[in-house]
């Protein structure tokens, strides 16, 4: 049996002004998962992975990667581990290639060992181009694949990323999508914790939601979508209407003068609303959702979580 | 890979970054050296040294090279640690060793080798500096080495936990400042404290700087107000002292971890 990439047991952290980050959170990651970390700000997200990657001294409990405790084992524990921060750190006067090639050494790779696989890592991040520019001069998007190629340089088995995405505009991202989707397929566990909801959906496997320094829901992203009772769909309309129609076992609102609202719950279908709108003769010239379909869970179990 | 290959790995990796980052702003590091002290050897050398005449029995612009060269070494060892780890931890970029498998005592070798490379390489433009203006015979070249080495490490650790402790840019500058170069300045790099009335003289006893400038003028010239063992001993021991506490600072993440 694999053992787990990630295994957090009652970690707790109170920081030296007495605020509570972490109160006991237990959670376990398997090799190869795609886990999502959600909360919202100061839940307790970065704390979690500050000590997992040792820039955070925890105050109780146990925190593993790949079974090497990250105090006890360190240094076995950081080989296994690539850490993307939601903060920049890296020399703002250094070369780009320099800041890679300084990572692979102090894990131990010598300059000819790494400049290959950096070279590999710039250019599928496109920042080949950019290897001998100060890393100062780089966009914020660049800076943010730079953190991810430095990361990557020693080939860890389990990545974490920190908001990996914040900031960048959406064809970026959407090619960061692409690009995690391929390491996570060719077998590196990723961990990531990001604020667009939308990411954690089309990214990630399993999730684990957290709250005021407590996980408040760690299930799959099936699972948790399977939570939803409700889901409110927009209809962009060919006409426009004076009231909205009745339907039959739903709850119809305008919104505009040409759109709809629609509540779809959980074991009604969508055909049957279109069934009673061509009935009713209007026609539907497309369809969106109201908002993100886990953005309406995480609110709901973040609330619930406060109350 | 083995445990030792990477520790080796790291820290050469530090040393070369260290290296790199003070040749890169060579004008802020290697420049103004060489332009202070060429105007010490002409000012204090040639045009007053001339009216001073000899002390300890060398003419004067003989004794204050080597004073020169070791005040050199010493402000340039510790001013490259204290910059540059401090620099490193305001971004952040100090979080890329402390992600890595690297162990406290290899990031702490790796600055300080990068202090002493900086301190001896300084020494070394100086040294050449003041072939210009004197005839630099060598004593013990043994002692030369040691007391540059060891006084390098010393000022490079110092320097480190300067560092450490630092919240901002001027935390750096102010032991440098109000500190060294005042201890500096009384110790013996311009006047032997045979000058000095008695008190004075047991007052310069404990100023560290003073067995460090004497020691190395005693390689060089062969004359010292201090005896060069005990010298060397208590440098040894300052670095042991030093080392121990730079390496629990680290270990604790004073300064680096939350």
């Amino acid at each position: 049996m694999k053992v787990p990439a990630l295994v957090v047991q009652n970690l707790t952290k109170t920081y030296d002004n007495g605020f509570q980050a972490l109160k006991g959170i237990s959670l376990s990651v398997e090799q190869g998962d795609f886990f999502a970390l959600l909360g919202p700000n100061g839940a307790g997200k970065s704390t979690t992975l500050g000590i997992l990657s040792g820039l955070v001294q925890k105050t109780s409990g146990s925190a593993e990667v790949m079974g090497a405790d990250v105090n006890a084992d360190a240094f076995n524990a950081r080989r296994y581990l690539g850490v993307v921060p939601q903060e920049f750190n890296f020399n703002q006067f250094e070369k780009v290639i320099d800041i890679v090639i300084t990572q692979a050494g102090y894990f131990g790779m010598t300059q000819a060992e790494a400049a290959p696989r950096a070279e590999e890592l710039l250019r599928a991040l496109d920042l080949w181009e950019k290897r001998d520019q100060q890393s100062r001069l780089l966009s914020g998007g660049m800076k943010r694949r730079l953190m991810i190629a430095r990361a990557l340089i020693h080939g860890p088995k389990v990545l974490i990323l920190d908001e990996p995405t914040a900031g960048v505009d959406i064809e970026l991202r959407r090619s960061m999508w692409a690009f995690m989707k391929d390491l996570n397929a060719a077998g590196t566990t990723i961990i990531l914790t990001t604020h667009y909801l939308e990411e954690a959906e089309q990214l990630c496997r399993n999730v684990a939601i957290i709250n005021h320094g407590e996980i408040v829901q760690n299930t799959s992203v099936r699972g948790l979508l399977s939570q939803l009772n409700t889901e409110t769909f927009i209809l962009d309309l060919n006409e426009s209407l004076d009231a909205a129609p009745l339907l039959n076992g739903y709850a119809v609102r305008l919104a505009g003068l040409d759109a709809l609202e629609v509540d779809v719950t959980k074991g009604q279908s969508i055909n049957d609303v279109f069934t009673q709108l061509t009935a009713s003769n209007v026609q539907v010239r497309s369809m969106r959702t109201k908002s993100n379909r886990l953005e309406e869970l995480f609110v709901s179990l973040v609330r619930g979580s406060a109350k | 890979m083995s445990p030792a290959r990477i520790q080796w790995v790291a820290f050469s990796t530090i040393v070369t970054k260290e290296i790199r980052r003070f040749m890169r702003i060579w004008q802020q590091t290697l420049l103004p050296p060489a332009i202070t002290m060429t105007l010490y050897f002409v000012i204090f050398g040639q045009l007053i040294g001339s009216r001073i005449g000899e002390m300890d029995g060398v003419g004067y612009m003989a004794f204050i090279v080597p004073g020169l060269i070791m005040m050199s070494v010493i402000t340039n060892a510790y001013a490259n640690v204290s910059s540059s780890f401090f620099s490193n931890k305001f971004q952040r970029s100090v979080e890329e060793m402390m992600v890595a498998p690297i162990r406290p005592i290899t990031i702490l070798a790796g600055f300080v080798a990068g202090g002493v490379a900086r301190g001896v390489g300084v020494g070394i433009i100086v040294t050449l500096l003041s072939l210009y203006f004197t005839h630099l015979q060598i004593h013990s070249l043994l002692v030369v080495i040691t007391v540059i080495l060891l006084s390098a490490i010393l000022f490079s650790l110092g320097g480190f936990i300067n560092a450490v402790y630092a919240t901002k840019f001027d935390d750096i500058s102010i032991i440098p400042t109000f500190v060294i170069t005042p201890l500096t300045y009384l110790g013996g790099v311009f006047y032997s404290i045979g000058l000095l009335p008695e008190f004075w003289q047991a007052v310069s006893r404990f100023n560290p700087i003073l067995y460090m400038v004497n020691t190395f003028r005693y390689g060089i010239l062969g004359i010292s107000d201090v005896n060069v063992w005990f010298s060397l001993g208590m440098l040894v021991f300052f670095i042991v002292l030093l080392g121990a506490f730079s390496l629990w600072l680290l270990r604790q993440g004073k300064g680096l971890r939350h």
